[in-house]
């Protein structure tokens, strides 16, 4: 353990030659990352508790507001709020309220936030103006009012004192337990407001047209997502800042994605990702305190992403490339049983006489297709560790008796496929053997099924049908009488 | 469960959409255990129509009388198919959750999704053919599965009337056989459908009667007096230029107010 501390001095002591550590705290980093860790400070508690209750109710309304394809509401809701909170302070005063209260200044946030979603929602009912157009007009004059009435209250002492600038960029470590409270409330309300409308909310999201024939008012959901997003802006103002909210509203419910096609896991997983993200973020930022918590939450969440992206075990990009190549390695190995079964059906049909071993040369295979010497090493390693192929004597590659009988399942299904093409889809017989080839390794047993019946009825199942053209290979006439004419019924 | 009152009755129908007028005058009545195709050109307000009736598009005038009350006190009895092409098959549920989705209504606001749904459920999936498929992700459905899914999520709400728009669009021969087995297992049973539909060879097979709509009724009735080549003439040829000139003048000038 002892030698962790060692090395987690080092490279800190390494990084605080370029980046010098929060100054007026003593201590050695051992004794701050540990107090850290151990929470041994209220306030860091306080601040990493409300960051990460933040990121869990952002990543589960994300969800929703992604799948709706709607996900930059959440950045015009955020930029809306602004005039909210200016004006709260503005006029609390007269209300007897003091205008520094961050409660007022909240819900002043809320309400101009409300007020940014039935706008959006007027504007796009309105003829000729689309989704895009409605976002950008309600970011941008919400913001500007906002920017204007924050310039005139920060003209007063009061209002400088206030510091309502910070609500533009977040400053996570300002919180107080008030404020983490709030936090988990309106969290625990967001969750729960999901949680109760969760098939409606699904609805919407995926046919919002059988939802209106199901008798649920859309607008009254979007309007329903929409004050959910408000909800999670108006907490996340102080920890993260209106600009930066987008982040953890898109991103983390965009990684979930990665991960899973269930609805409900992709809740679960952006949540957890949202809520790491608002951990980490701010325990980084406690760490190295002259770091913007807003933009140390983001980056965070950001490198939870990259991951989702690579690693996610649904369509991250490392998953789809070794289904891709898993794909190409089954294509490559139906190739070389065909092939080889293939030429021994042709070297049979020249000499007349019946061969039972299926062999053919390494040469031979090559000329074949267009593969390298090295792919077809490789697929020939691969077919004998399979035991589906052996070299034998004579240095030539040769079936084993599992090797013939998935030949022959390959060979039939490839020669119905192919008249399949030349009988029902007009495909000249020249070309039929390339088509095949793109198509038949994608095909399913119901469809082998269906193929059988519609070509082969006055056959026996099963059995191989000859091939329609000519093979390679061998140059045999006797491949190529069997010409589509014979079988079409 | 065959009821005396009509199933769907539309009269003086006129749907605009901001303004510019997408149906006109539209005006029919369904009798109940039929099933009705509506055949027409695209951009005939086909769609349009059926939203009209489900009040999911604004009227500009007309009444819908769906088993003699308006659409918000029948909607139960009403299954509705949207278009396959109308949602994003990309989406994170299973075969299962979309069919499940038909019984949203009976289940309630707070209610749960129990095991009796989710069985319903699934014998729906049984009924078009893809029982096997419950389990998933919607993404792997071929287009045929895609719309027998849709099938089923209507299918499992029983209702007495039946809305579809366009079901045999770009299916294959099995799945278009299978809807066509259950359209006439409805009709059995003394349901109704009105079906949205392409395919002009196949209407007098698959339909009793037929509505020829482009933006006003051509002509309805009974599929073999009414689906005549001079009706089929008059729906899909060059006769509504004047109509849709008259459209387009009143689009400009609505445009500029």
């Amino acid at each position: 353990m002892s030698g962790f501390w060692q090395v987690a001095d080092f490279l800190v002591s390494v990084v605080a030659d370029f980046r010098p550590l929060a100054p007026g705290v003593a201590g050695s980093f051992r004794d701050r990352l540990s107090s850290l860790l151990l929470f041994e400070h209220y306030n860091t508690r306080v601040v990493v508790l409300g960051a990460m209750l933040l990121g869990l109710a952002s990543g589960l309304v994300g969800c929703f507001t992604l799948l709706r394809r709607r996900a930059l509401v959440g950045d015009a809701l955020s930029h809306a709020t602004l005039p909210g909170v200016g004006l709260a302070f503005l006029l609390a005063p007269l209300a007897g309220y003091d205008g520094g209260n961050r409660l007022v200044l909240l819900a002043g946030a809320a309400v101009s936030g409300t007020a940014g979603a039935l706008a959006i929602l007027f504007i796009r009912s309105l003829p000729r103006l689309k989704e895009d157009a409605a976002l950008g007009i309600v970011l941008s004059v919400f913001f500007g009012a906002g920017v204007a009435l924050l310039t005139v209250v920060q003209q007063s002492s009061a209002g400088r004192a206030a510091g309502l600038d910070r609500y533009i960029f977040g400053q996570a470590a300002s919180m107080t337990a008030d404020d983490a409270r709030l936090i988990a409330v309106t969290a625990a309300l967001a969750a729960l407001l999901i949680a109760c409308n969760f098939r409606s909310l699904t609805l919407l999201c995926f046919d919002e047209g059988y939802a209106a024939a199901q008798g649920y008012s859309i607008p009254l959901l979007d309007l329903l997502l929409m004050f959910l997003v408000v909800l999670i802006t108006m907490i996340g103002l102080q920890a993260v800042g209106l600009i930066l909210m987008i982040a953890l509203l898109v991103i983390p419910a965009a990684a979930a994605r990665f991960w899973t096609n269930r609805l409900w896991v992709m809740l679960l997983i952006s949540g957890l990702i949202g809520g790491l993200s608002g951990f980490l973020g701010a325990m980084l930022s406690a760490v190295f305190a002259d770091l913007p918590s807003g933009a140390v939450i983001v980056l965070t969440c950001s490198l939870l992403f990259f991951l989702s992206l690579l690693l996610g075990r649904e369509r991250g990009v490392l998953v789809r490339s070794l289904r891709r190549r898993e794909l190409s390695a089954a294509i490559d190995r139906e190739h070389l049983l065909r092939g080889i079964w293939e030429l021994r059906e042709s070297a049979v049909e020249f000499s007349g006489s019946v061969v039972e071993r299926r062999a053919a040369g390494f040469e031979e295979l090559l000329s074949l297709r267009s593969w390298s010497i090295g792919r077809l090493r490789a697929q020939i390693r691969r077919a004998s560790a399979e035991g589906l192929v052996w070299l034998n004597s004579e240095g030539a590659i040769e079936l084993t008796r599992r090797g013939v009988m998935e030949a022959e399942r390959l060979v039939h299904h490839h020669r119905l496929w192919e008249l399949y093409l030349i009988t029902h889809a007009d495909v000249a017989a020249s070309r039929v053997d390339r088509e095949a080839d793109a198509i038949e390794h994608v095909l399913e047993p119901e469809l082998i099924a269906r193929l059988e019946q519609l070509l082969l009825q006055r056959q026996r199942s099963g059995e191989i049908p000859a091939s329609p053209h000519e093979m390679g290979g061998f140059q045999s006439q006797v491949g190529s009488v069997a010409s589509p004419e014979g079988r079409q019924s | 469960m065959s009821d005396q009152t009509l199933p769907l009755s539309i009269q003086d129908l006129t749907v605009a959409w901001h303004r510019r007028p997408v149906i006109w005058d539209v005006e029919f009545d369904v009798s109940p255990g039929r099933l009705v195709g509506i055949v027409g050109p695209n951009g005939a307000g086909k769609s349009t129509l059926l939203k009209a009736v489900m009040d999911l598009v604004p009227k500009a005038s007309g009444r819908v009388e769906i088993f003699g009350r308006p659409w918000r006190e029948s909607r139960q009895r009403v299954g509705y198919v949207p278009q396959r092409e109308s949602v994003d098959w990309d989406f994170p549920v299973s075969v299962l959750d979309v069919v499940t989705m038909g019984l949203y209504g009976r289940i309630g606001w707070f209610g749960r999704v129990r095991r009796v749904h989710r069985e319903a459920a699934r014998r729906a999936l049984e009924q078009v053919g893809i029982g096997e498929l419950a389990d998933r992700q919607i993404s792997q459905l071929s287009g045929g599965q895609q719309q027998r899914t849709f099938l089923a999520r209507a299918l499992v709400q029983e209702a007495d009337l039946y809305l579809m728009d366009e079901p045999f669009a770009a299916v294959d021969a099995a799945t278009e056989q299978a809807i066509v087995g259950i359209l006439r297992s409805m009709r059995a049973a003394g349901r109704t459908a009105v079906v949205i539909h392409h395919d002009l060879h196949t209407v007098p097979d698959y339909f009793d009667s037929v509505v020829l709509l482009n933006m006003r009724v051509v002509a309805e009735g009974p599929t073999h007096e009414v689906f005549t080549r001079e009706n089929l003439e008059r729906t899909y040829g060059g006769r509504l230029t004047l109509l849709e000139e008259a459209t387009e003048a009143l689009r400009r000038r609505e445009q500029r107010l």
